[in-house]
Order: C-alpha cells, then structure tokens, then sequence
C-alpha cells in the first residue's frame, strides 16, 4: 500500500505539470463535445486527435485519449436527460428517465446526479485501476501463447454472450470481423493474404476506419435526412441542486453502478455500453418501486451512469496490465502508445512507472474537470445542438473523413471507411451489432498468432491448450457460457438478458 | 476468401498454414450464416424495415467515394469544399449563400485548425491549396 501511494505522488508530480494538465483539459472538452454531438462517438473522437498526438510526448498523448474517452461519458449525459437524443451510445438507458424528470422539471438535478455520479464512480473505479492493473500484471508475465490465445477466445465468448441481442449473430459478426483480420501479411510465413494487389492492405485493415464507418459513418447514414434541430431545454445554476430524497435515492445506484461499471468493463467488448444496460436492470429489479422506471425514477440516471463512467476505467486494466484491448478505443490507445515506442503489457508498469502513474493521477484530475466543466457549462455544451442537422452531419462527415485520413495519410482508408460504413448501416438496419467486427478485427492477429505459436510449442499438439491450467480454465469458462446461452434453445426456458430487461433496452436503442 | 486461399500453403491440422485459420473462419461464418436463414422465419419481416432516408443515406456514400479518388488529387481544402458544397446545397437544398459560405469556412477552417495548428499532415492538392 506505502508502495502505492508513493507510486501515486510520482503519478501526480507528472499530472498537475502545466503541460499535462492542459493536455487534460482539452481531452475533457473534446470528450464532452463528443458526448454531446449525436454521431460522433469517444472513437471518432479519438481517432480525430490520435494523429494531432503524435507530435506530443507519451504521457501528454495518453492523458489527452483517455480525457475524451470518459469525458465522452459525461458529455453523452446532457443531451440524453434533456433532449431524448443519446450523444452516444452508453446514454441510451439515461434517456428513458432522464427525459421524464425534464418534462417534469427537474432536469437539473437529473443532470447534476448524472455529473456527480460519474465523478464518484470515474474516482472509484480508478482506485480500482490502480489497484488490480499492477498484481494483474504481475499474474500475467506467467502468460504464454496458450493463455493468451484462451483470454482473446474467453473475451469473444464473452462479448456475444454478454450483448444485448442474438448470441448468434455476435458470433457471427465475431467471425466477420476475424476473417477481415486475416487482411494482410501473415506474420510467421510473410505471405500476403487477401491484399487484392493493394500495397496498403499489407499492413492488415485499420482498426480506426473500420471503427469510423462501422460506428460513426454508419450513424450519420442513419439519422441524416432528419429535418429540424430539436428542442433544447436549458435549466438554470440555481435549479441544479437534488432534493434531500433524490439524494438519498441515488446514494446506493451510484456505489452498485460503480462495482458493477469497474467490473463489466474488465470483459472486453462495449463495456460501457453494457454495463448502464445492466445497471438499470439491476436497480428496476432491486427498486421496492419498479414502476417508477420510465416515469422519472432517478436511479435509473444514477445507475447507469455512474455504471459508464465506472466501464471506462475498467477497460484500462486489461489494456495496461495484459497489453490487450478490451474494446476498439483501448485499440486505438494502444495503437497510440506504439507510435511513441511503448507497448503495453505486463512489463509496462515496471519499466515506464511514470507514464502508468502519470495516466492514473490524470484521470482522478480529469474527472474533477469534468465535474467542474460539466455543471455550470452545461447550456454551453448543449448549444452546440442548436446547430441544424442538415449542417452537422455534413461536418461531422468532414471530421469522420479527416481522421481516417491522417492516420497513415492513405485515402485508401477513406475506401475503407465508406464501405464499412454501409456494412455497418445494413447491419444496424438489420438488428446485427458491430462492436464484435471491430473486436474480432482487433484480436484476429494476436489470436491468431498465439495459436499457431502454441501449437508450434507443442509439435502440433492441441492438448497444450488443455495441459496448462489457466488456459483450461479460461477456455472452460468459454465453454461453460457457449452452453448456457444454447439451453434457452434446448429447453424453453427464459435467457438471463431476458429477465434482466435487456433486450427490451436494445431494442429501444434501435428504435 | 475460401476461393482466394487457394493461392497460399493451407498446412496441416497439426501445422496450420497461412491460409488454414481464414478458411476455418470462412466456413464458420458460412455456417452461422445457414443458421440464421434457417432461423429466419422467427425474425421481422423485411418490409417492416423503413427506408426512408436512401437519399441522404446514397448522396452520402457517394461523397464519401468521391473523397477516395479527390482527397490527394484535389487536396483537402478542395475535396471538403466541394463535397460539403454539394451536400448543403444540392442534398439539402440550403440557399447558394449560406451553403458556399458554410462549405468554405469548414474547408479552411478546419485545415488550419489540423494541418496549421496541431500539425496533422493534409494534402495540399496541385493548385497550392
């Protein structure tokens, strides 16, 4: 513990140094606007400034991500409590009874629970951060090419079993975003595979343009044509203050939010996404009054909202401690730490103490902008919806197309873009979701590679996987939640997403 | 992908090749895919699906391609000027005024914002801009 803490001073003398902290700033409006803006999600976000970081230093660099990542988080908040529009889409569960306390009139303290929510649990959770990624670390330098080809099988099998709608068709949208994976040159032979001739598609497909047009691209295809810029409800400082009674009913949805938040974004997929789905279905089960959900009930903003902001730090444990990404935006992190010479991993907090430290006493200083940042400014933010949209997109579109592009400079990734883009509208259009293409294109080399490389450990024998214990028991868990979510099939029982209402969020997401 | 594989050494169970983990994703997604079109009779059917933003959702595409083939022939400035000039005007038929003016202060203003302020290298295009 003495250990941590002098750890921690380290991390702060390197946080509040003018240059990080400013750094710090900016990440925090960027996150917002970004959160704010529907479209424009924290991964367009961060691939729009992940070129301007190249010219920064790496501490600068992660502090200026990760602060719109969960400053995205927050900014989404605003305009699902006033304005029913989710800015992205970890706010979709915020809309349902933060909307209803606005037309009530009590937007304001939906907004300041929703603000002082996501700072609790943005804190919280990075204790947890900095107290599991180190040991986790340590555990993993005991990892070889089996243990690590059960994680990245065990977090697939997670990711489908844990989405909202048809384990199938994650599977499958799993197994897509593999296959586009194999793109490229084969690391142990130096074959080219499926590059069509394209020098470009040497290197594999981007995870940034996939990512762009499956998410960005594709909601922009969604929503354009929508004809007036809707109603902004803008409340007042004074009318921002909580009754004693919202206090008190927020008090245990903001501390489950967050332990559930922290945990669920340790799995990799779209944690954040995940964790507000299962936390308003947690607190609706829990309520002695769940009719109040959907009418107003301010743990349903609470919850979920602390449960997102929570998610985010917890898909940083994987990504510092294991070196690998629970989601696309640990990807592009991750991608962003390469360009400066780091690669994550077990030995990165051992060997770059300030740059872990550094990220960590960040974060608590970022969440503190936040709050500051959000409650007084929020008419500020939500201005920027006043805007048509007949203009936005349009501009949005501009900045989807920028970012892409100055990645590696290729307008091959433009191509790229456009065409996942249209995959990914198709599919939204036709109930598939697009968070497993992206993971299965980010895990497909390193999946891949762990596989061959054990079974080149073992002269071809597949008993490997099953000789070492802890991938036995990761592929075992795998298994174990393959099963369970085909017993609903086998026997007509109703599925755990079922009981826990979340289907009925997706499907209120699609809406 | 399983027809192109045929070009690479696809090695044995024991020692798979460059091509033997894309054909097994391949079949695997083929027998997904079977799967939900035997399925398919419990899902909504596909004239309850709304289409009615194909215009916008075409006019957009084609910018985007349009972008593909202009960006470094064209440069940035250019490329974003003409194809936000034709998206608020001839898409959303916004007046000639506010659309050129809306398409060129986006155009250069966010070069100078990426390319001037936070260095992000743009292409300059052969007219110098």
């Amino acid at each position: 513990m003495t250990e941590t803490l002098h750890n921690l001073t380290i991390g702060f003398s390197v946080a509040l140094a003018p240059s990080v902290l400013l750094y710090a700033f900016i990440g925090c409006v960027v996150g917002t606007l970004v959160g704010v803006l529907p479209g424009i999600g924290p991964l367009a976000g961060i691939s729009l400034l992940l070129p301007a970081s190249f010219g920064l230093d790496a501490t600068s660099a992660m502090v200026l991500l990760a602060g719109i990542y969960y400053g995205a988080m927050y900014g989404g908040s605003t305009t699902s409590i006033l304005m029913r529009i989710p800015g992205e889409a970890a706010s979709v569960m915020t809309c349902i009874d933060g909307y209803e306390m606005t037309r009530k009139g009590r937007a304001g303290p939906a907004l300041a629970i929703a603000a002082i929510g996501s700072y609790i649990a943005g804190t919280v959770s990075v204790v947890g951060l900095m107290l599991l990624a180190p040991p986790l670390a340590s555990f993993a330098l005991r990892f070889g090419p089996p243990e690590y080809f059960a994680l990245l099988m065990l977090g697939l099998l997670v990711l489908a079993y844990m989405s909202g709608g048809s384990m199938l068709k994650s599977l499958a949208m799993a197994a897509l975003g593999l296959l586009l994976g194999m793109i490229g040159i084969d690391p142990m032979t130096g074959f080219f595979r499926f590059s069509y001739g394209l020098v470009e598609l040497g290197d594999g497909i981007g995870v940034v343009p996939v990512a762009v047009g499956l998410f960005g691209l594709s909601e922009i295809l969604l929503t354009a044509g929508q004809p007036t810029a809707p109603e902004v409800k803008k409340p007042r400082l004074n009318e921002l203050l909580p009754s004693r009674q919202e206090w008190r009913a927020s008090l245990w949805p903001i501390g489950r939010g967050t332990v559930l938040g922290f945990f669920i974004g340790i799995i990799p997929g779209s944690a954040h996404i995940i964790s507000s789905f299962v936390s308003y279905a947690v607190e609706k089960r829990l309520s002695k009054h769940p009719e109040r959900f959907g009418h107003g009930a301010i743990e349903g903003v609470a919850g979920p909202e602390s449960a997102n902001n929570s998610a985010t730090s917890g898909a940083f444990v994987p990504m510092l401690a294991l070196g690998v990404p629970s989601g696309p935006i640990p990807a592009v992190m991750i991608a962003a730490m390469m360009v400066h010479g780091i690669s994550p991993g077990p030995l990165l907090i051992s060997q770059q103490p300030e740059l872990f430290w550094g990220f960590i006493a960040s974060m608590y200083v970022g969440n503190l902008v936040l709050l500051i940042l959000n409650l007084p400014l929020v008419g500020i933010f939500v201005n920027v919806l006043r805007i048509p949209y007949p203009l936005l997109y349009p501009a949005i579109l501009v900045f989807c197309v920028l970012g892409v592009y100055a990645v590696n400079g290729s307008a091959v990734d433009i191509g790229i873009m456009t065409a996942t883009g249209a995959l990914g509208y198709l599919l939204r259009k036709f109930d598939f979701e697009t968070a497993p293409v992206v993971l299965g294109l980010i895990l497909a080399p390193m999946m891949e590679m762990s596989f061959r490389q054990s079974l080149a450990m073992s002269s071809g024998s597949y008993a490997i996987f099953v000789n070492r214990p802890i991938a036995l028991v990761m592929l075992a868990v795998g298994l174990a939640l393959l099963l369970l979510s085909i017993v609903p099939f086998l026997i007509k029982t109703v599925d755990w997403r079922q009981r826990l209402g979340l289907e009925a969020a997706q499907e209120k997401e699609n809406a | 992908m399983i027809w192109e594989s045929r070009h690479l050494p696809l090695g044995t169970f024991r020692q798979p090749g460059p091509a033997y983990v894309p054909i097994l994703l391949a079949a695997l997604l083929l027998i997904f895919g079977a799967i939900l079109i035997f399925t398919a009779g419990r899902a909504p059917s596909l004239s309850s699906l709304r289409w009615s933003e194909w215009r916008h959702t075409l006019a957009i595409l084609l910018t985007c391609v349009f972008a593909v083939f202009a960006i470094e022939r064209l440069g940035y400035r250019l490329t974003v000027l003409l194809a936000l000039a034709f998206l608020v005007k001839g898409v959303e038929k916004r007046g000639w005024i506010s659309s050129l003016a809306f398409a060129f202060c986006m155009a250069f203003g966010s070069f100078f914002l990426f390319y001037t302020i936070l260095r992000v290298p743009l292409p300059q295009g052969p007219f110098g801009f």
